[in-house]
């Protein structure tokens, strides 16, 4: 026989019964950003209008700073930094499950409408009850799901097929926007600016209370989107094919799903409708990997780095003014959905 | 005893029924195919066979069990199925995608053992794919892509193999190739195989088992093919006049269509 050939590549680790293989791109990549999140979030903290050292952050973050630097890094950057990584991985996930699902780039939460559902729920509670900040968190989520529901009922002939999920999501979005539009030319003007301004999606004062929200959110729901993870690279190849390899695919879908729904709706109610994240994150992570599997870990990675840099961006450039962070992705999110409409067209007249 | 068989099949999907009353064993060891004309359900036969289409009554036996008290990675396990199509995820390499093959075999803990590792090549090693392993999938031909999917239900390790129409988008040089490929995994690896042809003579001469059905009617004969295969059955099943002559290759049937009966142009076309 010729040379051994190795069937496939990649890192293999084996001990006793436990066995894995992995791309080492791919764990190069998460590295590089898990470090690059760290960067930012060091920026974050001794960096702005009060300059700190690494050191005094430091003290403050292990319980021996002054009540200076504790009141600045504990109770103003810290929670706004953690709420940033975890609304960031909450969407980049979320937007990663569907567009694995449904086999385009296209979907996200953002675009078929979970987002603009959670934003309604969070104004009904804004306009008519005057709520909290806990109830517009629980009525965005209820809003959020409610639309999921709609939306993959609308859907579902025989299964859940990809692109009529997203063309329905996205009627159903301007339906809600409108809706939107509707209940704050109704509301009192305190509420229509509350209204609006939540509407935009941002980071501003968001303390404790947002980061336990989508922490226990994202606690629950992240390892089984990464358990499931492995079972959604093989629905890629299609029902049937997942079905021969023993995916119970209907109901691994339906899960899916939910978590989907779950992560975006949380970090809707937590941060506003933070746009074009969970569209541009799980694609740029999967560039950057050139993996063939679903990658949600770098995915998620991207997500925390692209929103907390993005917030720390609009915090100093436009400073003093409290530019939400919303727009500045809205706006960098619109240059890549022209690129990435741009580049699935040339791909479809290439085939 | 037998491992696959079905009893009183009902197929329909949601309220059209396709066929009715089948009853069908797949012999062991045996490369068995489905033949009929379109719409004769023989498809939805093998889906149902594969436990992909739920019958509406009757039921599917593997090893004397119903096929759906199984759990769906248990019988990922006894049964391959090799779809008509199958997407390939954008940028995997051959290598990878016959590896997802061993996904029943796996666990949260055990993803890679050796012995999915040494499976996988063998795999590749019989579909002659190995030297492929860092290719795109993307970059090969039809038959290359075709001979890679069938690695990675081998890469499976069942005994039964449902093919559904897997020579269908290939030309004839690929179609050959790949089932002498199946022809091969029959005799020397004594896999059962059960596909869906559309070539009658290609059926003919591969398989070991035919089962001919026909729209509206379900199994109209099912044997080894040099006994049940007649210019009769083809006649009736096909509606094809023809002769049934024996193969010069292999001695196996071959279907000759009638030549062609000339009828007068005035007879068919009503001058102006």
């Amino acid at each position: 026989m010729s040379a051994p050939v190795k069937a496939v590549r990649g890192r293999v680790v084996r001990t006793g019964q436990v066995s894995f293989r992995f791309a080492e791109r791919t764990v190069l990549v998460s590295l590089v950003l898990l470090v690059a999140v760290v960067g930012i979030g060091l920026v974050t903290l001794t960096s702005g209008d009060f300059e700190l050292t690494v050191a005094e952050v430091t003290k403050s973050l292990i319980g021996r700073g002054d009540g200076a630097s504790d009141f600045i890094v504990l109770t103003l950057r810290l929670p706004r930094l953690v709420t940033g990584i975890l609304v960031g991985a909450a969407l980049a996930v979320s937007g990663g499950i569907l567009q694995s699902l449904s086999g385009n780039p296209l979907a996200s939460p953002d675009i078929i409408g979970f987002t603009q559902g959670a934003a309604t729920g969070a104004i009904l509670v804004i306009v008519l009850v005057d709520g909290s900040m806990v109830q517009i968190g629980a009525g965005a989520l209820v809003g959020g799901v409610a639309t999921a529901v709609v939306v993959y009922l609308l859907a579902f002939k025989r299964g859940v097929q990809g692109f009529r999920l997203i063309l329905i999501g996205i009627g159903i979005s301007f339906i809600m926007l409108s809706l939107n539009k509707y209940l704050v030319t109704r509301a009192s003007l305190t509420d229509a600016i509350a209204a609006q301004a939540w509407q935009v999606g941002g980071l501003n004062g968001r303390g404790w209370d947002h980061v336990r929200v989508v922490g226990l959110a994202v606690a629950v729901l992240l390892p089984p989107a990464l358990y499931l993870g492995r079972r959604l690279a093989l629905m890629e190849m299609g029902d049937a094919t997942a079905k021969g390899l023993g995916v119970d695919s209907e109901r691994t879908r339906l899960a899916l799903i939910a978590i989907s729904v779950g992560l975006a709706a949380v970090a809707t109610a937590a941060a506003g409708p933070v746009s074009f994240l969970a569209l541009a994150a799980p694609q740029l992570a999967r560039r950057l990997t050139r993996s063939s599997g679903v990658g949600l870990v770098p995915a998620a990675l991207m997500g925390a780095l692209l929103l907390t840099a993005g917030d720390l961006a609009v915090q100093r450039l436009f400073s003093p003014a409290q530019l939400p962070v919303g727009i500045a992705t809205g706006a960098i999110g619109g240059l890549y959905l022209i690129w990435l409409l741009g580049y699935e067209w040339r791909r479809g007249i290439a085939r | 005893m037998t491992r696959l068989r079905a009893e009183g099949l009902t197929l329909a999907y949601d309220e059209r029924t396709v066929a009715e009353g089948l009853g069908v064993v797949i012999p062991d060891g045996s490369f068995t195919v489905i033949v009929g004309p379109n719409a004769c359900g023989k498809s939805t036969l093998l889906k149902a066979l594969a436990r992909m289409l739920k019958p509406k009554s009757g039921a599917v036996y593997l090893d004397g069990e119903v096929i759906s008290t199984y759990r769906s990675k248990e019988v990922a396990r006894r049964l391959g199925l090799l779809p008509q199509t199958s997407v390939a995820p954008g940028g995997i390499t051959v290598g990878e995608l016959v590896a997802r093959g061993r996904y029943p075999h796996q666990r949260l803990l055990k993803q890679w053992s050796e012995q999915d590792e040494s499976v996988v090549t063998e795999a590749m090693r019989l579909t002659n794919v190995l030297e492929l392993s860092d290719r795109l999938l993307d970059e090969l031909s039809g038959g290359q892509r075709q001979r890679v999917w069938l690695a990675m239900v081998l890469a499976q390790e069942t005994a039964i193999l449902l093919l559904d129409e897997p020579t269908t988008f290939l030309d004839i040089a690929h179609q050959v190739e790949v089932l002498d490929l199946c022809a091969d995994l029959h005799e020397e690896n004594g896999h059962t195989l059960v596909a869906v042809l559309h070539d009658l003579n290609q059926a003919c001469r591969y398989a070991t088992h035919l089962i001919a059905m026909k729209p509206g009617e379900g199994i109209v004969a099912q044997g080894d093919p040099s006994e049940i295969v007649t210019a009769e059955l083809v006649e009736d099943v096909f509606g094809l006049p023809c002769r049934v002559v024996p193969d010069p290759e292999t001695g196996t049937p071959l279907i000759v269509p009638l030549k062609r009966q000339r009828v007068p142009v005035a007879e068919t076309l009503t001058a102006r």
